[in-house]
């Protein structure tokens, strides 16, 4: 499969999360947006793992080349697990707080 | 058309459908079942690529744990269509515009780039993507950064119970 495929996918699948973090105002749906995102960029370094992989494996079929790629998805999908605990306590308390997840009390940190 | 392409494409509708259903969704807890649509439909794209270990960890991880986290905190909340907060027409419009924008300008650049012509992703061979290489070079090569890792779901954990006890 082309990689250009993978990148317009990635780029769709990113752009609908920019859009979805810039126009909602549920604190969750942005959070959720902002899982969107990070998903969007693992399916695209999965994809050129394997493009990289692809084209060395013609010279070496015992190469690992690409490997990377695989493990700094891993790597992201425990950050955003360890990003989504935090944040989930942040809005808990956000909504215990203000009785309401409206992103739009949160401009009272610039005071 | 080869079985293979019929599944990319069948995927990719599925998973751009469901996230944009995931942002016109009234209801938060459509929203959450629309984005687990969303993890379902990039973790074949995952078996796709031979990507079995990170299919099988993003459906634990993603749709199992985190989306289940989702799920609970927004039935805690009693979160529904009623009060979901609105922006303002315009802001949404902007922010669809924005988005539009940042898309255009990045379809266009890799369009032109010349370095990413006739490359192709290797679909259904490799064996990069099985738990056994990605085991040896997760403990050989990464070990370091597999052991802070854990230092960093341990901060996580007394974060997440330090900012959500009651005071």
């Amino acid at each position: 499969m082309p990689i250009q495929y993978y990148i317009y996918l990635c780029l769709a699948l990113f752009s609908i999360g920019i859009i979805g973090v810039l126009t909602r105002r549920n604190a969750i749906i942005v959070f959720m947006c902002v899982e969107l995102m990070l998903n969007a960029v693992n399916l695209l370094l999965v994809a050129f793992s394997k493009m990289h992989y692809g084209l060395a494996i013609g010279a070496n079929p015992e190469t690992t080349v690409g490997i990377d790629g695989q493990l700094f998805v891993f790597f992201i999908m425990v950050v955003a697990a360890a990003e989504v605990s935090v944040g989930l306590a942040i809005i808990v308390m956000m909504y215990r707080n203000t009785h309401s997840v409206d992103i739009n009390f949160l401009n009272r940190l610039k005071n | 058309m080869s079985t293979t392409e019929i599944l990319f494409f069948f995927l990719s509708a599925l998973a751009i459908f469901s996230a944009i259903m995931v942002l016109v969704s009234k209801n938060p807890v459509h929203s959450v079942l629309w984005l687990i649509a969303v993890f379902f439909a990039i973790s074949g794209h995952y078996i796709l690529l031979n990507a079995q270990f990170l299919a099988i960890v993003n459906l634990i991880v993603y749709a199992g744990a985190i989306m289940v986290l989702f799920l609970f905190v927004i039935m805690l909340m009693n979160l529904n269509a009623e009060t979901e907060p609105q922006k303002h027409v315009w802001m949404k419009l902007a922010g669809a515009v924005s988005g539009g924008c940042f898309l255009m300008v990045l379809v266009s650049l890799v369009r032109q780039a010349t370095d990413m012509q006739h490359k192709t992703a290797l679909m259904k061979d490799g064996n990069i993507g099985l738990i056994k290489n990605l085991g040896k070079a997760l403990f050989s090569d990464y070990v370091v950064p597999f052991e802070i890792s854990s230092v960093l779901f341990l901060s996580a954990m007394v974060g997440a119970v330090v900012i959500g006890k009651k005071e």
